[in-house]
């Protein structure tokens, strides 16, 4: 027997009212970063112990810059994703799980931002 | 009855761990220790950004021991949430449920994870070698 409305059916939310956003969302993201996670170690590898000037050539490139940038995106989207979910598990003071959440989401902008900002700065230092 | 006479059920420390199982919490120890390991990328970024002097000590630092462990950590931690991620999305598609092939996809992440971080070292070591 059908229980929902059909306003609700319609939206196809749920009761936690967001549907599988989060779930789809993780899932993209961890899809994009196989290819991208095995590039940028490849990519690390080959440039242990090279000098400065090797990473800014490197960077330089504006595929590099482009690939350092996705991953950086799809890193830190993934991992807030991640985190919220440990955060919901385990957190049960309702307070302190929505100062983490928030804490988690704030600190992954910033440091997302951070992150191509500097890579930007080296793709555009030649 | 009050609420802490209720019967509870068994907790964690009762079951014997198995590979499922254990891969299961390492899937998200290693999620966490890779977000805090954000924090290493940002830092290498950022040096790199600064000039070659603040790159030449995230460098050094890198072939600290300190630096040395933190990486073989988020190689590691990498590898195994790589690995193990790939696992998950053939569960997404309703692949691998039977134990059987269960255990035989856990024990090839456990395996895969291991031999890609110490293959990647030797890699980076020859790298390293070849630059001197």
């Amino acid at each position: 027997m059908m229980r929902r409305t059909q306003l609700g059916r319609v939206r196809g939310l749920g009761s936690a009212k967001s549907g599988t956003g989060h779930w789809w969302a993780q899932r993209l993201t961890a899809i994009a970063l196989i290819p991208l996670v095995i590039w940028f170690v490849v990519s690390v590898i080959v440039l242990t112990g090279a000098p400065h000037a090797a990473v800014v050539a490197w960077l330089g490139n504006p595929l590099t810059a482009t690939l350092m940038v996705l991953l950086i995106f799809a890193t830190f989207h993934h991992a807030q994703l991640g985190l919220q979910v440990v955060i919901e598990d385990y957190v049960h003071g309702e307070g302190t799980r929505l100062a983490l959440i928030v804490l988690v989401k704030f600190a992954a902008i910033l440091l997302g931002t951070g992150s191509v900002i500097a890579a930007l700065k080296l793709c555009f230092a030649r | 009855m009050a609420a802490q006479d209720r019967p509870l059920s068994p907790h964690l420390q009762i079951y014997k761990p198995q590979l499922t199982s254990v891969l299961s919490i390492t899937h998200r120890a290693t999620g966490i220790a890779l977000a805090v390991g954000t924090l290493l990328l940002v830092w290498w970024l950022w040096a790199a950004a600064m000039g070659p002097e603040a790159y030449a000590s995230a460098q050094a630092f890198c072939r600290h021991w300190i630096g040395h462990l933190l990486l073989l950590g988020w190689t590691f931690s990498l590898f195994f949430h790589l690995c193990n991620g790939i696992r998950h999305l053939f569960w997404d598609m309703g692949r691998g449920f039977d134990l059987k092939t269960a255990y035989a996809s856990g024990w090839t992440v456990a395996i895969a994870s291991v031999v890609l971080t110490l293959g990647s070292w030797i890699w980076a070591y020859a790298v390293l070698g070849a630059a001197r």
